[in-house]
This record gives C-alpha cells, sequence and structure tokens, in this order.
C-alpha cells in the first residue's frame, strides 16, 4: 500500500523501497559526470529509462506506448529493455488508463500512465479530480496516489481538432493535483523523474511544439529538478515576463527584441511547475520589475494568467507600477490549422504586451 | 435478406448473431454465393456503388499525396474499409443522420457532402466542418466514441417528436469499443429502444494495439448482448452484405416488428490496409504481409467482378467511370486549394451572440493585422 504512515510525505522512505536500488541519485545542483545531447522528448523517454531501472515498481501504461514506443515516441525502446508487464499497450479507454493507474498506486507501483493527447485526457477527468487529487484528503493522509499522467499538449504544429488545447487551468484548479510543464530537454528530465518520486499524483504536460526544437547538454545520471521552484531564465529590471512550456522560447526572442530595439530590460521567468505555484520567485521578480506580463497559449478567461496577476496584486500592490498585460489565446476555440498562428502568442504579440506595460 | 447464414434465420437475435462467422453476399472473387440473395438494388444503384467505392480509393491516394506535398495536413486513410463506408450510405434515406469518424471521408460524401467540403478540415480551413443545409450528416467525431451516445440522444431526439421514418447511424472503430461512451451509448440505445444503428468498423487495429487486445470477447457483434439489442457480424469488405445488414438495421429501427429492438450492433469486419494516419507508420507495430489474406477480398475487386459477371460493367464504362472520378477530384482539389478564411473569423460561432470581451479581443487581433501585416503572424521570429 502507498500508505504514508504518518501525515508526512513518504520520499524519505523512497530510497529503501523494496525493489528500488541504491543508486546514489543527486539533485540539480550535483555535478553531474556525463551528459548527452538530447531533445526534449529523448529527455522524456531518458527519464523514464533511468527511473524504470532504478525502481521496478515504475510501470508505464497507456495508448500505444508499447509496440509502437508512443505516438510521438516518447516510450520508444522501453518495451525491450523492461518487458511488456511493465510497459503496457492497454485498451483504447483513459478512465481505464487513470483509474487502473490509482489502483496501482494504491498497491506500491509507480504508474506512469500516457495520455495520447491532453485534448483525449477528458474521459479521465472524474478519476483524477474525484480520485487522484482527493485519496491523501479523504484517508486522511493514510494513502497517497504516488501517479504520473503525462501528456502532450499545445498548438503549433498543424494537428487536427482537439490535438492542439492547452488546458492546465482545469488541472491546476484541482487541490490535491501538481501540474508540472518542462520547457527544456534538461528540464524535462530532472522534473519527470521528481514528478515519478512525488508522493503525489502529478500531471506532466509536455509541450510538443518543442519535442524535437532543439537539443541541450543533459545529464546522463538520474537527478531531480525539484517540482514547484519557477527558473529565471534572463535576469532583467524593466518588467518580467511569467510563461511556461513552448511559450518559453517565442517569450525569450521577444525579450531579446524589445532589448535591442526599445532598450527594456526584460526578466523572463519559466514557472515549471503551474501547481503548486513558486510564488516566492514570482513574487520576488515582481517586486524588483515592478511590472508583469503573463503569457500563456490557453485562453485568456481564467486561464493562469488571472491566477497570477490577483497573487502578484495580494503579495506585491505596493511595488506595481503599471498594469499586469496577459497575452493568451483568444477566448474561442482553438482554431483549425489555418489560423493558428493567429490565434497562437507569437513573439510578435509578446513584443506587444512587453512594450505597452512598459510605456505605461 | 438471405444469406447463407444459418444465424440469420435464427429467430432470436443478438448473442447468435453475435458470435457466427461473417455474413456475406459474394465470394472472395464476387461471385454470389449460393445461398444469399442479392440485395434489393436497382442495376445503376448497383453500377454506382461501385463507382463511389472506386472514387472513395482515389480519393485516398491523392489526400495521401497531397499531405506528402505539405499542402494538406494529417489524413485517416480509408483504402479497405471504402465498401463498407459506401454500402452504410446506400442503406440510408435521405433524411436519416450520420455520424462519421474522421475516417469516414466516403460515407459523409455518399450520404450528400461535396468532395471539396470532405478536404476543408484537412486543409485547416475555419469552416471546415460547416454541413450545408438539409444535408444530415454531423461534423466528424476525433475523440473517440464520443459519437456513441450522442447518435442514441439524436435517435431518442426524433423518437419523441414523432420522426418515425427518421433513424440515426453511427460509425466507430473497434477501439472505440473500449471506452466508456460506448457502453453507455449502447445501453441507453437499449433501455429507450431508440431507432439507432451502431456500425463497428473493426478494422482490426486502434493504431498499433490489435483487436485482440482491445477486448477479451470473442467477437465485437456479441456485445449487443449485453444491452439487450442485437448484434450483427458482417463481412466488412462485402459491399452486399454490409448493405443488407445496414438495410435490414434501419428498416428494423424504423419499424420494428413485434417483440424487436430496434438498436443494431453491427461490427463490420474488415482491415486498414494502410497506415492510422499519415502520421503514422504500421511498421513498427505490424507485419507487411498481414494485409495480404485481407486483399484477397477486396471490396473494389469484388464488387467489379460481381458487375462485369452480372454485365452491368465493361471497359467502356469502366473508362467513364475513370474519367469522372478524375474530373470530379481534380475539380475538388482545385477548389479549395489556396483557399483563405478571414483571421477574425475564429470569432464568429463562438456564441449567439459576440461577448463585448470577445469583441474587444477581435479588435485587438485586427488592429495587429493593420499594423504588422499578416506576414509577421507566420514569420518565426528570431
Ligand atoms: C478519447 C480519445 N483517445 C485517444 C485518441 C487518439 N486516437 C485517435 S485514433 C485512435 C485509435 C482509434 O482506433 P479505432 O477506434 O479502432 O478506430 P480506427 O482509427 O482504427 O478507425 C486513437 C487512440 C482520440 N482521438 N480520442
Amino acid at each position: 500500500m502507498s500508505s504514508t504512515g504518518s501525515d508526512e510525505a513518504a520520499t524519505p522512505e523512497e530510497e529503501s523501497r523494496e525493489g528500488v536500488s541504491q543508486v546514489e541519485t543527486e539533485t540539480e545542483t550535483a555535478t553531474a559526470t556525463t551528459t548527452e545531447t538530447m531533445n526534449l522528448v529523448e529527455a522524456v523517454r531518458n527519464a523514464l529509462h533511468t527511473e524504470m531501472a532504478r525502481d521496478e515498481h515504475v510501470v508505464v501504461l497507456g495508448e500505444d506506448v508499447a509496440e509502437n514506443g508512443g505516438v510521438f515516441r516518447a516510450t520508444e525502446g522501453l518495451l525491450e529493455s523492461f518487458g511488456d508487464e511493465r510497459v503496457v499497450d492497454t485498451p483504447l479507454a483513459e478512465s481505464g488508463i487513470v483509474g487502473t493507474a490509482i489502483g496501482l498506486a494504491m498497491t506500491d507501483m509507480r504508474p506512469v500512465a500516457e495520455m495520447q493527447f491532453m485534448g483525449f485526457a477528458y474521459p479521465a477527468f472524474d478519476q483524477l479530480v474525484s480520485h487522484a487529487a482527493r485519496m491523501r484528503s479523504r484517508s486522511h493522509g493514510q494513502y497517497t496516489v504516488p501517479m504520473v499522467v503525462r501528456a502532450p499538449y499545445g498548438g503549433g504544429i498543424r494537428a487536427p481538432e482537439h490535438h492542439s488545447e492547452s488546458k492546465e487551468a482545469f488541472f491546476v484548479h484541482e487541490p490535491g493535483l501538481k501540474v508540472v510543464v518542462p520547457s527544456t530537454p534538461a528540464d524535462a528530465k530532472g522534473l519527470l523523474i521528481a514528478s515519478i518520486r512525488d508522493p503525489d499524483p502529478v500531471v506532466f504536460l509536455e509541450p510538443k511544439l518543442v519535442y524535437r526544437a532543439f537539443r541541450e547538454d543533459v545529464p546522463t545520471n538520474a537527478y531531480e529538478t525539484p517540482l514547484g521552484k519557477a527558473a529565471v531564465k534572463r535576469e532583467g529590471s524593466d518588467v518580467t515576463v511569467y510563461t511556461w512550456g513552448a511559450m518559453v522560447h517565442p517569450t525569450l526572442i521577444a525579450a531579446d527584441n524589445v532589448a535591442d530595439e526599445d532598450g527594456i530590460d526584460v526578466e523572463v521567468v519559466d514557472l515549471r511547475t503551474l501547481s503548486p505555484l513558486d510564488v516566492e520567485t514570482v513574487v520576488d521578480s515582481f517586486e524588483k520589475t515592478g511590472r508583469a506580463v503573463v503569457v500563456h497559449e490557453a485562453p485568456k478567461t481564467a486561464g493562469l494568467g488571472a491566477e497570477i496577476a490577483a497573487t502578484i496584486q495580494e503579495e506585491a500592490l505596493l511595488h506595481q507600477e503599471a498594469p499586469i498585460t496577459r497575452v493568451a489565446g483568444y477566448d474561442v476555440p482553438m482554431p483549425l490549422h489555418e489560423l493558428e498562428d493567429y490565434y497562437l502568442p507569437q513573439a510578435l504579440r509578446i513584443q506587444e504586451g512587453i512594450r505597452e506595460t512598459v510605456s505605461f | 435478406m438471405s444469406t447463407q447464414n444459418e444465424a440469420d434465420h435464427h429467430p432470436d437475435g443478438a448473442t447468435v448473431h453475435g458470435t457466427t462467422d461473417p455474413i456475406q453476399i459474394l465470394d472472395a472473387d464476387g461471385t454470389v454465393l449460393s445461398n444469399a440473395e442479392v440485395p434489393d438494388l436497382s442495376d445503376d444503384d448497383l453500377v454506382s456503388m461501385y463507382e463511389d467505392i472506386k472514387l472513395a480509393r482515389q480519393f485516398d491516394q491523392r489526400a495521401i499525396s497531397l499531405q506528402r506535398q505539405g499542402r494538406i495536413a494529417t489524413y485517416a486513410p480509408m483504402t479497405g474499409q471504402e465498401g463498407a463506408q459506401v454500402a452504410t450510405g446506400y442503406a440510408l434515406d435521405r433524411q436519416d443522420w450520420l455520424l462519421p469518424t474522421y475516417r469516414e471521408h466516403a460515407a459523409k460524401y455518399v450520404h450528400g457532402m461535396k468532395l471539396s467540403a470532405l478536404l476543408k478540415p484537412l486543409c485547416g480551413l475555419r469552416e471546415g466542418y460547416a454541413i450545408p443545409d438539409g444535408v444530415t450528416v454531423m461534423p466528424e467525431y476525433i475523440p473517440i466514441a464520443t459519437q456513441i451516445p450522442q447518435a442514441t440522444g439524436m435517435a431518442w431526439g426524433e423518437q419523441l417528436q414523432g420522426q418515425t421514418d427518421t433513424a440515426v447511424l453511427c460509425h466507430f472503430g473497434d477501439g472505440a469499443t473500449s471506452e466508456g461512451d460506448f457502453h453507455e451509448g449502447l445501453n441507453f440505445a437499449g433501455v429507450f429502444d431508440v431507432p439507432a444503428v451502431f456500425v463497428c468498423n473493426n478494422n482490426q487495429w486502434a493504431i498499433s494495439v490489435p483487436r485482440e487486445h482491445q477486448t477479451a470477447s470473442e467477437t465485437i457483434a456479441q456485445k449487443g448482448a449485453a444491452y439487450g439489442i442485437e448484434g450483427v457480424r458482417v463481412d466488412g469488405l462485402d459491399p452486399l452484405a454490409v448493405y443488407a445488414v445496414t438495410h435490414a438495421a434501419l428498416q428494423k429501427a424504423k419499424n420494428p416488428a413485434d417483440g424487436e429492438r430496434r438498436p443494431t450492433l453491427i461490427e463490420a469486419v474488415q482491415y486498414r490496409y494502410g497506415a492510422h494516419t499519415t502520421a503514422d507508420d504500421p511498421s513498427t507495430y505490424r507485419e507487411e504481409d498481414e494485409a495480404e489474406d485481407w486483399r484477397e477480398k477486396d471490396p473494389l475487386d469484388r464488387m467489379r467482378n460481381f458487375l462485369t459477371n452480372e454485365g452491368l460493367l465493361d471497359d467502356d464504362l469502366e473508362a467513364e467511370i475513370d474519367d469522372r472520378i478524375e474530373a470530379q477530384l481534380t475539380d475538388a482539389i482545385e477548389s479549395v486549394e489556396g483557399a483563405t478564411t478571414h483571421p477574425t473569423t475564429m470569432f464568429d460561432h463562438v456564441y449567439d451572440e459576440l461577448p463585448d470581451r470577445l469583441r474587444e479581443q477581435q479588435d485587438e487581433l485586427e488592429s495587429l493585422r493593420k499594423k504588422y501585416g499578416d506576414d509577421a503572424f507566420h514569420e518565426v521570429l528570431e
């Protein structure tokens, strides 16, 4: 059973669980000995491989994850390495996948369930919000659901209907779920490992637009990038742009452009974990710059931008020098691909948002 | 309808039909089986059914090549499955509703959609899913199995309003039978006894997952028994058998005999010859030669042989058909290529009336376009 035995998180006893090899694992700060260059999807695969090798309780399940290696190849090679009891092609049923994953987690397994696309996770919504999120609370800390639900999300790849949405707010709204979004290969690996080891259920959203967009050196060892910690991707003093996932890249471009063209000094914060939010980093940065822009692909209304803006108002109102701007998807259904460039925030719209905020 | 299947004559439906060999009218080379009867279709209808199957196959090839050239987005091919799509379409009356998936291009066409309309969503056009007035085809369903309870609801709605001549037919794959919506939709259909026909295009694969991995049931048709409705297995590569079975199911839906339940689950046993979509590579999960046995029973070849044997098709007519198909495809492609939609149309039809907040967003988009021009939106800034 995933009994915590106390009101405390189960993390300390992790290393002594049966079937968990005692290899040294390092935190982000430790210097890695070797690295390999990987893109984001390869880093996801590498994290899964690393954790499956370390802990025999880790199992991967979902649609087309085994023989086919996942429609984005995120689970490629796992079947060959770990066999069909640990890498499982399920019937086509998301509620079945997440419901059984909860059951597996309750019996001390560490399931990593894949939703083929975020837009197809909705049949599993009931299991996620009514059970995974609340097992700890309902059982008064007796049981937890140490499960990860991975899902590619986001637009920009000319995909068919329902394959491009960005609905992270649905999951962030549910207390008890953690919601994690990497934007780089190294973070993808470290955050996924941390998510698998986390005693609580984690919705792990992978920005598929940048699955293969760029490569970077990724440590080959097992390391955790801590959940709940944002990353300052670029330091600046005039305005902070808060973003995550596939929007980090165009935001950094926009920041460079407004620096060159307008002399605006932009700080860029990649939230990395959307729930629980790293309020400290959000507020610290705002206290420094006094201006904020939030960029997300998701529709503007009730998107995370609203939560961030409200948090800043609550915590740092007296530092505020301009209205907080949201550069977001419009409040319309994600259009088919002909119009998706108009729907998604591009560097163009981000620059515009930055300039407007700074010139207030 | 009469076929070689004993089970077909069995008085009480579901379990017996559901586990038998698939019903056939044509044998693999297109000869009418000795104990089967050709459905009551005119010669013209039989020939045009063939023409539509052929058109579907050509459409598939053109769409795949357009996708390869980057002229359309991801496409779900239907080769091998056109016979079942076309035949179910012929069984429908004009007013009957059709609920297709992303793969039922030919079924949509037969039930009144233009070829050009089939291409529009693939071109990503805003109006891609628009359905012309008077055409009773729902926009395609991409989230698997979600159409099934809706089909039940539409059938129920027609029934409540006394539309006894209208039935609803919905398509889905073998994979869809694993979703909760399949269970819920069929269960409601059984409980409320609605005029619905559920066509499972069992093409043996749900992307990379084979049929036997999808369910431990021996057949999909037998699942009908669990809902108290008839389940029928039919050879999905035999257009005449699919027509006969679907026609009978629709008749029963509208006008059941004493003691008969209206809904039917049809399992059309077939094979997806090609990739799941143009984004899929089947060689990673199945053997190339698996298709061979199925191709022996190819629906297009079977219909051609059948019509030739009946004296309804010769080389001249075949050439005429080919010319017509070519012209139609070329027209359809030309009519959509280069088509564009105004960017602010994404704000249309979200609500009955555009809320102020959306109007502001629409204005904002317009002023950005004015300021920077359209090219700026498509450039990836560095
Ligand atoms: C709810 C949902 N989950 C997953 C997907 C992704 N997906 C698209 S097609 C497909 C397989 C469908 O198989 P099947 O129902 O047999 O129909 P086929 O594609 O073979 O016609 C999957 C898993 C989806 N579209 N919707």
